[in-house]
């Protein structure tokens, strides 16, 4: 079990997360290739070592978090709120 | 008051005046407070506690403790009960567990002749064909299971879990273990110190004389240290990310599980004796230097009468000053730290009977004692990450490198008088309690609003060396013996191995199952190791050690399960439906009433007169703000800019990749305030996808959602007669057709409730209207509508009432009609489906799936016979072919009580979906039947005139 610390509550248990999976970019929707959408969708890049993952603190504030987490080693550099980087 | 019992000893741990009696076999027992089962049994003179595994061996005290492999017995219903280390009590049911016929003669015996069929790798070997004597063999081979008996008529046991957040979390209550305890809660950390056996102390227990100051001391430290929560009878289990530990507390036969979150974790684990591999090595009568002592120390049982002791160290130099402290005469010591000095082999029919030395000299003897080495038992190192070092000038493994927040202290790390071990501890528990209070500042600085905590020095102290002492390598003897007791594994079955191309410790492990009994190697692991490296002419540092794995000690399933938590969810009017008849159902986390005794009949009532159904499960989320509508555009496929004050639209969400995952409506209540409803079981999905696009994609956009299934009980009030009801209970609102028509919302007071939303909706197909109101007066409501309605012939119908009518209707169900890959053109809501808006989530997949026709579709389908109603998940074939290829499912069936007669939705594949095809359904039996495709969805009222009236 994971320690991640979110930047609203505090160091948290991950099982108050929920994990989505590797950040991947939503392709531009009037001009994506079925090809594109699709490597969107499925295509993860499954790094050995730092990784920049999505994850929600369903069971604490409900932001959705963008966390930097090395998979060798399950370290954890960074965790930022998304909306803070999207605004 | 028996033979082997001796006089009083100055550390004993029994209470003289504290008899127990229990029953051994079906024979009674007594033993004193304080006993183990093993002590108690021993004092009275037995000398054979198991038969082993394989060859069904008599197996006598090997170790006297917790890792003992040779002392698991049966306690009453309990089993694998490790009688080393399980305290007597009063009336215990002890039986030596998996002999047969008995402990004393043991049929299975015969396996010594027979031993080569018991091979390594003999499962491959031996069982494998002919393939139908498989079940025979397995028969057999249940016998040969070692583990007791349980009675599946005991009442379950709950067992809670506990979290814990301790500051350090030390491994191992021996002196260097309490002395970090000590150490860190001096520094301010707050302490958990976790002890495998019933007294804090470690080996200073059972120390002899010498040892009862520095234990006594350090235990009133202890004692006298609020911050310090010792739990004794207790296990480290494993380490986990993060230094998420897992401590297993018992408490007699009961296990709980404690979860803790240690911020530094320190281990200090001791060492573990190892036997030595010798030919007779676990004869009844062949004990480790630790056994020796803790049976006279801590127990004052005599262990033999006349013995033979080989050391090659100072615990076994100990051994011998308790042996001769206790009267036991010493015949022999064979000195193994001079080269000349050996032990040939241990000799005697189910018992010792003589010891083989150096030179052929035999001496006779009932109690052999060995000293020959060490195990680190460095499992929760390796949890984190650390590969232990073979050190072969100490011929023990040693820890390597470890992270910051674990630390090892004492006997693990090296060795030294009871002095040095407690100055390391004390070394070790400094520097961990620093680490831990950092940690505990940082942590406290990342939490908003939280008090900002002292900051600590950063300095870290400079843990001084614990050198490991010199010893000799002594893993076997020149004669063949057992490497593991619990699965009778012998040094000769190792070398097999490494002669069959098992060059890899790993593999000879999973091969000969060395190491893989219950007692997971912490004994003879070492042992396998050396004897492999000597097999492969390898050494020992290149074949390494096998990786230790969570749990460092098994764990009951009981204790792993622990208590059954899932939330269980009723509606406010949860206890009327159990007063009124209703047969329950399980529907996700709710409990919903699935009928009230004959669904066809709720059916035809609903049709002909007013129904009511207790729909309070819907999700339900309340939104707010000035772009609500732009939320809504993007997450349902339709549009829904035009939606006005006082409307309700139904829409259907899909996923990114196009698949429908979930639909219902919304209403438009003001004009920055919406009501939406999801499928029940969607309720926090649909919640969770709002918020991710709102926070993820459109932060600036100005919405609130939130969650308010729980606070609204909803009822769908459905029927030609349904209006008229509801005028008799509502006010502040117009329900006549021209204002309040179909696909409208509105706010209004029901039987004077304020406050609650009316939803004109149908998804039975009739007239009706789904009410909301605050959950504390739904059953006040409910109440009032029943009432209001009697002469109408009011009455509720469940769950599957409502099923039928809606497939009636020819509404399908997200995940009972759809699954995973149904795309909307699939589900047939095409016309919903507005690809000319600019975005919404899984667009391109549904342009695409427009674009090349959905390969699939959902259809109404009506079995020719109408007799037949086809079982859900039957398969629709073509048949025309000569071998018949699945085409489509049925997805939902039922006898329609309105239509007498059958109907159902399938999914076909799309050139068989056209209306008025015939298509051929296989049923389960093997029979086809044929049925017919509609031209749309609906079994009943395709124009709605009942639902717009």
């Amino acid at each position: 079990m994971l320690v991640i610390v979110c930047p609203h509550c505090g160091p948290r248990n991950s099982n108050e997360f929920s994990f989505l999976g590797e950040r991947s970019s939503r392709p531009a929707v009037a001009t994506t290739t079925p090809d594109e959408w699709r490597r969107y969708l499925y295509t993860k890049d499954n790094a050995a070592g730092s990784q920049l993952e999505r994850w929600f603190h369903v069971s604490g504030c409900r932001r959705f978090l963008d966390v930097e987490r090395d998979t060798v080693t399950n370290e954890i550099r960074s965790v930022r709120d998304v909306a803070e980087d999207a605004r | 008051m028996t033979s082997h019992r001796l006089p009083v000893q100055p550390g004993e741990l029994i209470d003289r005046d504290d008899l127990v009696d229990f029953r051994w076999n079906g024979v009674e027992h007594g033993g004193f407070a304080g006993d183990t089962i093993a002590s108690a049994l021993a004092a009275g003179g037995v000398e054979v506690f198991s038969r082993s595994f394989k060859y069904r061996r008599p197996r006598g005290i090997l170790t006297a403790d917790f890792h003992d492999p040779n002392l698991f017995v049966q306690v009453g219903d309990e089993p694998n009960v490790r009688a080393g280390h399980r305290r007597l009590a009063p009336g215990m049911n002890v039986t030596a567990q998996g002999t047969w016929p008995s402990l004393e003669f043991d049929a299975r015996a015969a396996n010594r002749i027979v031993g080569r069929f018991l091979s390594p790798g003999f499962y491959y070997k031996t069982f494998i064909s002919p393939a139908s004597l498989r079940s025979t063999y397995q028969r057999i081979l249940r016998r040969f299971g070692a583990g007791g008996k349980i009675d599946p008529a005991t009442p379950p046991a709950h067992a809670g879990k506990r979290f814990a957040h301790p500051d350090v979390l030390v491994a191992g209550g021996g002196p260097a273990g309490m002395a970090a305890a000590l150490a860190a809660s001096h520094r301010g950390a707050r302490v958990m110190l976790v002890e495998e056996n019933h007294r804090l102390g470690g080996h200073l227990l059972y120390g002899g004389p010498d040892a009862a100051p520095p234990l006594a001391e350090l235990c009133a430290q202890i004692e006298a240290d609020d911050a310090i929560e010792v739990l004794t009878d207790s296990v480290v289990s494993g380490r986990y990310d993060h230094n998420w530990v897992g401590v297993v507390e018992r408490h007699g036969g009961e296990e709980h599980l404690v979860k803790a979150r240690a911020k530094c974790l320190v281990v200090a684990a001791g060492k573990i004796e190892r036997p030595f591999v010798f030919a007779g090595n676990d004869l009844p009568g062949v004990m480790l230097s630790g056994a020796v002592s803790r049976l006279i120390n801590l127990y004052s049982v005599a262990p033999g009468t006349r013995v033979v002791v080989a050391t090659a160290n100072e615990s076994g130099d100990a051994a011998i000053a308790d042996l001769e402290r206790a009267g036991v005469e010493v015949a022999e010591v064979a000195d193994l730290r001079r080269s000349s000095s050996q032990l040939v082999r241990a000799i005697g029919k189910g018992k010792l009977e003589a010891v083989e030395l150096s030179g052929g000299r035999k001496v006779e003897a009932d109690l052999l004692v060995t000293a020959v080495g060490w195990t680190t038992p460095t499992s929760l190192l390796n949890m984190a990450g650390d590969r232990p070092v073979y050190d072969p000038a100490a011929a023990r493994f040693l820890p390597g490198d470890l992270p910051q927040d674990v630390l090892a202290a004492g006997g693990i790390v090296g060795d030294g008088p009871v002095e040095s071990i407690v100055e390391h501890g004390r070394f070790v528990g400094f520097e961990a309690g620093r680490r831990a209070l950092t940690t505990r500042a940082a942590w406290q600085r990342l939490t908003p609003r939280a008090e900002p905590s002292d900051e600590v020095a950063a300095e870290s102290t400079d843990i001084p060396e614990l050198p490991a002492a010199g010893h000799p390598e002594l893993f076997a003897g020149p004669t063949d013996g057992f490497v593991d007791f619990s699965e009778d594994v012998k040094g000769s079955d190792v070398a097999m191995a490494v002669a069959e191309g098992y060059d890899s410790m790993e593999l000879a492990k999973r091969y000969t199952t060395a190491t893989m009994g219950p007692i997971q190697g912490k004994l003879g692991g070492v042992n396998a190791v050396a004897v492999h490296a000597a097999a492969a002419a390898a050494t020992i540092e290149a074949t390494g050690t096998t990786s230790w794995r969570p749990p460092y000690a098994p764990i009951t399933l009981g204790a792993l399960a622990g208590v059954d938590e899932d939330p269980v969810r009723y509606s406010p009017m949860h206890d009327w439906h159990v007063a009124n008849g209703a047969t329950p159902i399980v529907a996700g986390q709710w409990i919903r009433p699935d009928h009230y005794g004959d669904p066809s009949r709720e059916v035809l009532n609903t049709r002909s007169n007013v129904g009511i159904i207790d729909a309070s499960p819907l999700g339900k989320i309340d939104l707010r703000g000035r772009d609500v509508t732009k939320l809504l555009d993007f997450v349902y496929t339709n549009r829904w800019e035009s939606l006005r004050v006082g409307a309700v639209r139904y829409g259907v969400m899909c996923a990114e990749d196009g698949v429908v995952f979930d639909d219902g409506v919304t209403a438009r209540l003001e004009a920055d305030r919406y009501y939406m409803t999801t499928t029940s079981g969607g309720a926090g999905r649909v919640w969770n996808w709002l918020d991710e696009w709102l926070q993820t994609s459109f932060p600036t956009w100005d919405v609130r959602t939130t969650a308010v299934t729980d606070g609204y009980a909803a009822m769908n009030v459905a029927g030609p007669r349904s209006r008229e009801l509801l005028e008799r209970v509502a006010s502040e609102v117009d329900l006549s057709a021209e204002s309040f028509a179909y696909m409208n919302g509105r706010v209004a007071t029901v039987a004077g409730v304020t406050d609650c939303i009316i939803l004109r909706i149908g998804f039975t197909g009739e007239l009706s209207y789904e009410v909301h109101v605050p959950a504390g007066y739904g059953l006040h409501v409910w109440q009032s509508l029943l009432d209001a309605g009697s002469d109408l012939g009011i009455a509720p119908f469940g769950l599957e009432a409502q099923r039928i009518m809606r497939l009636e209707k020819g509404h399908f169900l997200v995940g009972q009609d759809t699954d995973g890959l149904t795309k909307a053109h699939t589900a047939g809501v095409g016309g919903l489906i507005k690809v000319d808006k600019a975005d919404f989530s899984g667009k391109p997949e549904l342009l695409w799936e427009g674009e090349s026709g959905a390969p699939r579709r959902l259809v109404a389908l009506q079995p020719v016979d109408g007799s037949v109603v086809p079982p859900e998940a039957s398969q629709i074939v073509d048949s025309a072919t000569e071998v018949s290829r699945t085409i489509g499912r049925v997805t939902s069936s039922r006898m329609s009580p309105t239509l007498g007669r059958s109907i159902c939705l399938a999914i076909v594949d799309t050139p068989y979906g056209e209306g008025g095809a015939t298509l051929t359904v296989r049923l389960p039996e093997g029979r086809d039947i044929a049925a017919t495709v509609l031209d749309h969805h609906v079994h009943l009222d395709p124009e709605g005139e009942r639902l717009r009236g």
